[in-house]
């Protein structure tokens, strides 16, 4: 597949066009190098997230469900996003159109065929892409550094949804960091929740549940954490000032997206990766090959 | 809350209630058998006032009023841990989305904070089509009376340029209005029936 350009419908999210804009770039720009088009979604709405599905799963598969109706009407059968919470939502519209059919057309009043397959940036690197043809592509490796898989909760849970990996214990960021030439320790907390969207109203969840996770990391002699999840990236980058401080500690440690960190191994800039826009510097991560990586970069950038 | 054992069960209980939960959230919750494998993945279980095994045990025994007032519903993060273990295949998960939706429906719920944060979120969404953050924080802030709620952030998030200042109207924003005006009309008809 990676030979031939593959168009998909990409689907990116609220949070990716404010804290997450690195995560949108790297996506970008790994799937432009890996010859997938990603052809966004026209005026694409909010799918509600958190808030929708906390009451009535209706609400937000409708909201959803324009989405895909729209996708739908690119005349393309997968939408891929980098947010689990959206993926969430959109796998839940395709669920609410098998199980209330009527009830959630009547409020989407949209066409909808519910034939379109919808999976997050991961499962497509890592199950139409696949480790080995991402070892093929490496031009830069990482000299010892050991980066530890954060996956979260909903990449893999519950697994009759998801239908994705091994929901207690997922191993596809962990060989995709090994295709890169990383460490990889066992990440007991790999999917532990970090606090979610707690951030804002219980601060103090935040502070225990992901100073837990950095924890470990730290205990495992990680250079960074990497992450396929807005809302986990949050917590454990931005909110990591305020983690240290109910933790009584400094943690100090990188969180990186998975799309940046095997963006820089196919030899993409990392300033067309995002890397400046991480709140913890994650520059000693991407240090050492940058000089070599310029000229490399040169004839393809210009 | 009430602790448990003071929870006065025949009194106070209503027998219609596990059928009503049911029912709207479509889980057989009559199969729990108390095994505590919800409860053992659950971290946010130091947080709860009743441990979401005790939840479901009081669903069976018709304790709504204990349940709807419980802070647990409130303090779910929906992180699937205890869904994912369920032997019963309960989906425990939408069992607390239909206990939240039920207090917001009595006027028990125990963390305002929770749901006005998901409340204005979504009214966010439903005035501009995707949800504005910067808006959406700062009505948080006015309207819980925690008025410097993550301000410890904002001159990091502006020096990374993450910060917008105006949100983002998508043009179908009147088609995602109709929306949640056609499904509050659904509720309010179900609700009806």
């Amino acid at each position: 597949m990676n030979q031939t350009v593959k168009r998909i419908a990409y689907y990116p999210g609220c949070s990716v066009m404010g804290t997450a804009v690195e995560y949108d770039q790297s996506t970008r720009a790994l799937c432009a190098a890996l010859g997938i088009e990603l052809v966004e979604i026209p005026d694409w709405n909010c799918c509600g997230s958190t808030p929708a599905h906390s009451y009535d799963p209706l609400l937000g598969a409708a909201l959803a469900g324009r989405n895909l109706s729209l996708a739908e009407e690119l005349g393309l059968d997968v939408v891929m996003t980098p947010c689990p919470s959206c993926l969430k939502s959109l796998k839940g519209a395709l669920r609410e159109y098998q199980e209330q059919r009527q009830s959630f057309l009547d409020i989407l009043q949209m066409p909808f065929s519910g034939r379109i397959r919808v999976i997050s940036v991961l499962q497509m690197l890592y199950e139409d892409i696949g480790p080995e043809a991402i070892r093929e592509k490496i031009r830069y490796g990482f000299a010892n550094k050991v980066v530890v898989p954060y996956y979260g909760c909903l990449l893999s849970r519950p697994p009759e949804f998801a239908r994705f990996d091994d929901p207690e214990n997922p191993v596809s960021m962990d060989q995709l960091l090994r295709a890169i030439g990383l460490s990889v320790p066992d990440f007991p907390y790999k999917t532990e929740c970090c606090g979610a969207a707690y951030g804002v109203t219980q601060n103090h969840i935040v502070g225990k549940l992901t100073g837990g996770i950095l924890d470990m990391a730290r205990h495992l002699g990680a250079d960074a954490v990497a992450v396929a999840c807005p809302l986990c990236q949050q917590n454990l980058d931005l909110r990591q000032a305020q983690v240290d401080r109910h933790c009584h500690t400094s943690f100090q440690m990188p969180v990186v997206y998975i799309t940046q960190l095997l963006g820089f191994a196919l030899g993409i800039d990392p300033k067309k990766l995002g890397i400046n826009k991480l709140f913890v510097s994650a520059d000693d991560l991407f240090k050492g090959t940058s000089e070599q990586l310029e000229k490399l970069t040169e004839p393809t950038t210009a | 809350m009430a602790p448990l054992h003071s929870l006065r069960m025949p009194r106070d209980c209503d027998g219609n209630f596990i059928h009503q939960v049911e029912k709207e959230s479509r889980q057989q919750i009559s199969k729990c058998y108390q095994c505590g494998n919800c409860s053992a993945s659950c971290v946010y279980t130091y947080v709860y006032d009743y441990p979401v095994n005790q939840i479901m045990r009081l669903i069976q025994l018709g304790q709504k009023e204990a349940v709807l007032r419980s802070s647990s519903i409130w303090l779910c993060a929906n992180c699937q841990a205890c869904t994912t273990r369920c032997p019963c295949n309960i989906d425990i998960v939408r069992v607390m989305e239909t206990l939240r939706f039920f207090s917001v429906e009595q006027g028990t719920v125990s963390i305002k904070n929770v749901q006005l944060f998901y409340d204005e979120f979504m009214k966010s969404v439903k005035t501009f089509g995707r949800v504005f953050e910067t808006g959406l924080l700062a009505i948080y802030n006015l309207k819980s009376g925690k008025p410097f709620t993550d301000v410890d952030l904002a001159p990091r998030v502006l020096k990374k340029g993450k910060l917008s200042i105006t949100p983002h109207r998508i043009r179908g924003r009147k088609q995602v209005a109709d929306i949640f005006k056609r499904f509050e009309a659904y509720r309010n008809k179900k609700n009806l029936d």
